[in-house]
């Protein structure tokens, strides 16, 4: 990736706003609890981030006077209902800068975003000896539906290797994308390590073979501006819940020249336009891929949650994020007995680390009697430790709400595991 | 500091977790089985030379884990051998009322496995101190039918 290439990127997600978190922490009641006596230091924000009160309203209000089914009633609630749920798909359509509403879909969120594109998309086009480019640093959801799809097709999944400081070997990357390149999938930042990858290079020279790419925008999400418009990218699926929107509802986004092409993935209601026993035809998009009632509520939600990040401001969000990675970092490279994972150029979000001579899950016991939630485990992402040869990381991830004080709390912990240990 | 957390970490708790006994391959072995926790990624391999009466006469482990599960499975080792299968099986039915704190009679004498009784305070550490006796009670059960086969 060339200087000038990464120089915007940089750009693009360093922001230059200025934060009151005082203001912000006041929107979230959750980080007043108290936990094991002690105040909550929410640092777990990777694995689901906490809910402001313009989230928890919305949807308080949807069900207190907007709630019927979508799509389909002739009275005024189910009018109520339809708009906010369309309404919803508009905001999300603006939060990833996509073309058209209909190129969003809503799933229930990530995982279910990039299994769908494996089984419609993956399933209509790949052909045996067809490879699918998955990187090293995926969370399994990027990994397990390709080698399910690969498994039924006779398609190959094959690794874009990572150096040592969770940076994708581009030169590797280039070298593989070939012919019989069909699909590249991607992660936008790896949640093991905070990696933030060149999408709109990766998808540039996938696009000169004819590949699609599929990105995994879970962790990107909550810290970077999306725009697919820019990225150039094929798919990109999200989660909701990283994101201060509720669980259970994320969005696919799809060009709309693939998804209109695509087979059904789930048949039910809402999907078809119209159904006798000798067959069936199906709805356009998005409703296609929409079967079953869907999550209206938690649409509302996300749609709240969209605007609560553009209120806040991406950029400043980004910056602030910025500087507590920074900070956790330098406080890290004072201690010769923790070693972190992941030291890409650009980061976001995510700062994972072991102590020698503690496992991870010991430290995160430890941590979470002085109440600071962390994440201790493999993180849905085994390739990624075994490139590292570790069992388990400990990982802070970080939210607008976070503060420098919270990172001193948990190294004032990770000096009570110390002490434990005897090391 | 927390004095649960004082309880849970007790030095004994720490040295087997660094140095632990019977750790290693058995050669003699006739029964073994292995043990995995998918959520945080500890993984132990248990083998046992379990006798015609069904007593075991020698257990040894190889694994990586947190300190709470490798000094479960150090201590346990200890503690299995010579016992008849009945009598491992009482001492994990007991050993888990305790770390989880299902007792509703007088505690039950569980000795050296005392240590771990502070696990009770923290109910996500339960499956890492039981996953080494799960283990060991499978292969246990499972050499019947090796020791049959060979």
């Amino acid at each position: 990736m060339s200087e000038t290439a990464r120089k915007e990127s940089f750009d693009q997600y360093a922001g230059n706003g200025m934060l009151d978190v005082d203001a912000i922490r006041a929107q979230f009641p959750i980080l007043q609890e108290k936990v094991h006596g002690n105040d909550l230091v929410y640092l777990d924000n990777g694995a689901s981030s906490q809910k402001p009160l313009a989230v928890t309203e919305a949807l308080s209000r949807y069900y207190a006077s907007q709630h019927a089914n979508v799509h389909r009633g002739v009275h005024e609630l189910s009018d109520r209902a339809t708009e906010a749920y369309e309404n919803a798909r508009k905001i999300a359509q603006k939060f990833v800068n996509a073309r058209h509403a209909e190129e969003i879909i809503f799933v229930r969120g990530t995982t279910e975003g990039l299994n769908l594109v494996a089984e419609s998309y993956g399933r209509d086009k790949l052909q045996p000896g067809d490879e699918i480019l998955v990187s090293e640093m995926e969370h399994h959801s990027n990994i397990v539906p390709w080698q399910l799809i690969a498994e039924r097709t006779g398609s190959v999944v094959k690794m874009i290797p990572m150096d040592d400081a969770g940076e994708i070997l581009f030169d590797e990357y280039q070298q593989l994308v070939s012919e019989k390149t069909r699909i590249v999938a991607v992660t936008y930042v790896a949640n093991s390590l905070g990696t933030v990858n060149p999408i709109r290079e990766m998808t540039a020279l996938a696009h000169e073979v004819g590949a699609v790419t599929v990105i995994d925008a879970a962790q990107a999400a909550p810290h970077v501006a999306l725009d697919v418009a820019r990225l150039d990218c094929d798919f990109l699926a999200l989660s909701g819940h990283k994101m201060y929107g509720p669980t259970g509802i994320g969005i696919l986004y799809g060009k709309r020249e693939l998804l209109s092409k695509m087979p059904p993935y789930q048949g039910g209601g809402e999907m078809i336009r119209q159904v006798t026993f000798e067959g069936s035809t199906y709805a356009d998009i998005p409703h296609r891929f929409e079967a079953g009632t869907p999550n209206i509520a938690d649409a509302v939600g996300f749609g709240a949650a969209c605007e609560f990040m553009w209120e806040t401001g991406i950029d400043t969000i980004a910056r602030h994020e910025q500087s507590l990675l920074d900070y956790i970092h330098e406080r890290a490279s004072q201690a010769d007995d923790l070693r972190v994972y992941g030291t890409a150029k650009l980061k976001a979000g995510v700062f994972a680390f072991t102590l020698n001579g503690i496992h991870a899950h010991d430290i995160g016991t430890i941590l979470d009697r002085q109440g600071v939630a962390i994440r201790v485990g493999h993180h849905c992402a085994m390739p990624v430790m075994r490139h590292f040869n570790v069992a388990a990381t400990a990982r802070a991830s970080f939210a607008v709400y976070n503060t420098h004080a919270e990172i001193d709390r948990m190294f004032d912990a990770l000096d009570d595991a110390r002490e434990l240990f005897g090391v | 500091m927390m004095d649960d957390l004082k309880a849970l970490y007790q030095e004994v708790i720490i040295d087997h977790s660094r140095n632990p006994r019977n750790f290693g391959q058995l050669e003699s072995a006739n029964c073994h089985a292995e043990g995995v926790n998918p959520l945080c990624g500890d993984e132990l391999t248990l083998q046992c030379l379990v006798d015609d009466d069904e007593v075991i006469k020698d257990v040894r482990f190889v694994g990586q884990g947190c300190a709470i599960s490798l000094a479960s499975a150090s201590i346990m080792t200890e503690m299995l051998k010579n016992l008849s299968k009945a009598e491992a099986e009482a001492l994990f039915e007991k050993f888990r009322s305790r770390v989880t704190g299902l007792t509703h009679t007088e505690p039950a004498d569980i000795g050296k496995l005392e240590v771990l009784s502070g696990v009770r305070e923290f109910p996500t550490r339960v499956k890492c101190a039981t996953l080494p006796w799960h283990t060991a009670l499978a292969a246990i059960n499972g050499s019947d039918e090796k020791v049959t086969t060979e």
